[in-house]
């Protein structure tokens, strides 16, 4: 991609496939309004998608690059795909409009949930904001993780291809 | 985390909301919060429940009722799960 180094993230001791899925309960945005739900209330195969703030350009690549393979659509319709990130309700509505797209964001401004998968990241240049590395979990039916991603470097991206495959096997 | 039988549509930091929020707490119900946007226009879900885009609405399954408007909510609930109401009225 470039002719120099990327920054490194340090090592991240993320949720492992084969544990079971963290459950968390956060404000979860669609179109329309938003609404405490707990991971646990979502139905069948989960693909659990952790995003860089909404405005940034990963967030932006990420969520196209979805929205387009139709992920959750189609063959893959018995997978609930949703996102994280630090973002506020108001910000993933906004979001959400813009980028045209079918899914639902959890919106978990103290990163908490970044914590608890192992998947957090120390903002440099923006001090007090840690947010969510890049990463992807994928959760079979009684939430087990199947297939797990986290970026180690900035900016990363997941490889779809590979992570597609993957929903397809869900 | 099951699913409250009240769903509550609200706006942050409307004041008739409190209102109604405070009025499902003094009587011990469970509900969901649903929030929905400052502008009327975006407010489509709530429209399709009450054909009104005001907030506060409530949906409460136990008994069927959709409503908005805060003072008739806050009479509703009263009348529906107040001491009055204990009494078979």
């Amino acid at each position: 991609m470039v002719d120099f180094d990327v920054v490194e993230l340090p090592e991240a001791d993320h949720v492992a496939v084969g544990e079971d899925a963290p459950d968390f309960t956060r404000p979860l945005v669609g179109d329309e309004y938003w609404s405490d739900t707990a991971l646990s209330d979502l139905d069948g195969p989960i693909a659990l998608v952790f995003f860089p703030m909404d405005g940034a350009f990963p967030a932006t690549y990420v969520w196209n690059e979805i929205r387009d393979r139709g992920w959750g659509h189609g063959d893959t319709d018995d997978v609930t795909v949703v996102g994280v990130s630090v973002s506020t309700p108001y910000e993933h509505k906004t979001f959400i409009e813009e980028r045209e797209m079918d899914y639902e964001l959890f919106s978990d401004p103290s990163a908490e949930v970044a914590e608890q998968y192992g998947a957090i990241h120390d903002l440099d240049g923006m001090t007090g904001i840690r947010e969510h590395r890049p990463a992807v979990f994928l959760l079979d039916e009684d939430h087990t993780v199947e297939y797990a991603w986290v970026a180690a470097e900035w900016p990363e991206f997941p490889d779809y291809d590979e992570v597609e495959a993957q929903i397809e096997r869900l | 985390m099951t699913t409250p039988e009240i769903t509550l549509y609200r706006l942050q930091a409307c004041p008739y909301c409190e209102r109604v929020v405070r009025k499902l707490k003094e009587h011990g119900l469970e509900y969901e919060s649903r929030f929905v946007e400052p502008m009327h226009s975006d407010r489509n879900a709530v429209a399709r429940l009450t054909g009104k885009r005001s907030v506060p609405a409530i949906r409460d399954e136990n008994t069927g009722v959709t409503m908005s408007e805060s003072g008739n909510i806050v009479e509703y609930l009263d009348n529906t799960y107040g001491d009055a109401a204990a009494g078979g009225a």
